[in-house]
């Protein structure tokens, strides 16, 4: 593949594409090869060191599942350029999008955008979810791709979601030595998710291959983690069923409840918005013209979903008919129900709203507690009156946190995003009424 | 040190690390703790791994809030964290 490798010195530079994809995870990269094969000079942006996204985040190409592997070898003979370790930062509807790769900043101008940007994990606040040593799931599987040693350290993986058994099957095989591995689910709603998922048999093998990895520890189910407790690191973690308790010692506490879609940049760029997944028709196309989503900004449903998403997203985006591809359109369907299934049988229980005390941190930037956060209140005015959201993750954490604990929608989003650094930005933001930057090289 | 390895600085001591390891697992493997100290002076590391929390940030060859869960480690780079007093 055509590896954009530096960006252009000039803030005022422009990159010129037929389609721009944001986020190179399986949708993004389906959406790209598809896009570029069908003919469109396709730019795909990603902030990974290579393309893959979370799912797909690889150090050796020889360590991807098989259809990773296809798929990143099919991107590669597309076509398609790719901007690696690189942000966009802010967007206007008519496709001209601020990218920022390290200190550089650049403009992209695209006849149509794709947003892939993914998922986040939800975190819930509990009791010592601060301490070195607590994370998300899918930051302990981040971090042990990333070259993590766990070789020896007690772990807990904990929470809600279909990633429970593939991370605790990983942190096994490492070496890790598990000392629970919970979900909060109960039992009779996973037999539920069981169920669905006998109508994608693949689903069910990797969860039998993820248990035996670690066959000798308990799976509970209708169990979560209550607190986490250590002087300056996790040490041990008490968990519950809801009828006793019991604590174990552990210094690599993994805790997160499921995925959230990522849709600050449809936000920004005006998409209609529907329970926190952008609204999408047939052809995965948003309410505003010549802007489409696909993949988990739609609605959760893992990577087998965004592969058909971003495929009619690249087709569509490249001018092309998708109907004409009858497995993507049934595919697509068929998909949407699991996404149904999971939200159902992963749902939350009413418990884990009770888990912070009065001063457990809840804004973890700007360490606001729980007790100066009034539930009656929106995230605009915690926004106001304690400065909840406003550090650098931009409530990328405490603002789904705050949407499962209070009820409140997410406050509007404003550029830039990602809290980049000030040098790229300093004088290129977007102008929306009096010209672009571009438009003034000449 | 092999082809297959780098060498870092972390709060001034040397650490040889695979080639393509990513900073925040280095650290961590490192023992360090202490990724940077929150606004009330609290101990924190990353949660995400994903380039989100911004909790993993320390100052990589002197330039200051840099998410390591985002940045491979290469030959030479010079790393200050909290926990060396540094970030």
């Amino acid at each position: 593949m055509t590896l954009v490798e530096k960006a252009p010195s000039s803030a005022t530079d422009v990159v010129e594409c037929d389609v721009a994809v944001v986020g190179g995870g399986p949708a993004g990269i389906a959406a790209a090869a598809r896009a570029a094969e069908s003919g469109a000079g396709t730019l795909l942006i990603d902030q990974g060191v290579h393309p893959g996204g979370q799912v797909w985040r690889h150090r050796n190409e020889a360590d991807l599942p098989h259809v990773a592997r296809r798929w990143i070898e099919r991107l590669g003979r597309s076509g398609a350029r790719v901007m690696t370790q690189s942000a966009v930062t802010d967007a206007t509807p008519d496709g001209l999008l601020r990218v920022v790769r390290g200190r550089a900043g650049m403009s992209v101008r695209a006849g149509t955008v794709v947003i892939a940007t993914g998922a986040r994990e939800l975190f819930i606040p509990y009791p010592g979810w601060t301490l070195p040593g607590a994370m998300g799931i899918g930051g302990g599987q981040a971090m042990l791709k990333g070259g993590l040693d766990v070789r020896g350290r007690r772990a807990v993986v904990a929470g809600s979601g279909p990633l429970i058994l593939p991370v605790a099957a990983a942190m096994a095989r490492s070496g890790a030595l598990l000392q629970g591995v919970l979900e909060q689910a109960s039992v009779g709603r996973l037999a539920s998710f069981g169920t669905s998922l006998l109508r994608h048999p693949s689903k069910l093998i990797d969860g039998a291959r993820y248990r035996s990895a670690f066959a000798c520890t308990a799976y509970r189910t209708g169990s979560w983690i209550v607190r986490a407790e250590g002087d300056g690191r996790v040490e041990r973690v008490v968990m519950t069923d809801g009828k006793r308790s019991w604590s174990r010692e552990c210094d690599l506490l993994c805790c997160s409840y499921g995925l959230v879609p990522n849709v600050d940049l449809a936000s920004l760029l005006g998409c209609v918005i529907d329970d926190g997944r952008v609204v999408v028709d047939d052809w995965q196309r948003t309410s505003v013209a010549r802007i489409l989503a696909a993949g988990e900004p739609t609605g959760i449903g893992g990577e087998l979903a965004a592969l058909t998403e971003g495929q009619i997203a690249g087709l569509v985006a490249a001018g092309r008919n998708p109907a004409g591809e009858a497995a993507l359109t049934r595919g697509r369907s068929s998909w949407l129900r699991f996404s149904g299934q999971l939200a159902t049988s992963f749902a939350l229980r009413d418990e884990l709203r009770h888990l912070a005390q009065a001063d457990t941190i809840v804004c973890r930037c700007e360490d606001v507690p729980r007790s100066r956060l009034d539930p009656s209140w929106t995230a605009r005015q915690a926004k106001l009156y304690t400065r909840t959201g406003m550090g650098p993750c931009q409530g990328a954490v405490c603002g789904a946190a705050c949407h499962f604990l209070f009820g409140w929608p997410a406050d509007r989003v404003r550029p830039p995003l990602g809290a980049p650094e000030v040098a790229a930005v300093a004088g290129s933001a977007i102008a929306t009424d009096a010209g672009h930057p571009s438009e003034s090289r000449a | 040190m092999t082809n297959a390895e780098v060498e870092i600085v972390v709060d001034g001591r040397r650490v040889v690390v695979p080639a393509g390891t990513i900073l925040a697992a280095a650290l961590a493997n490192e023992g360090v703790q202490a990724f940077r100290t929150s606004v009330t002076g609290q101990p924190r590391a990353p949660i995400c791994g994903m380039g989100s929390c911004f909790e993993c940030r320390v100052t990589v060859d002197g330039r200051p809030h840099q998410r390591s869960c985002l940045v491979p480690c290469e030959h030479g780079m010079v790393v200050d964290t909290a926990s060396g007093g540094g970030a």
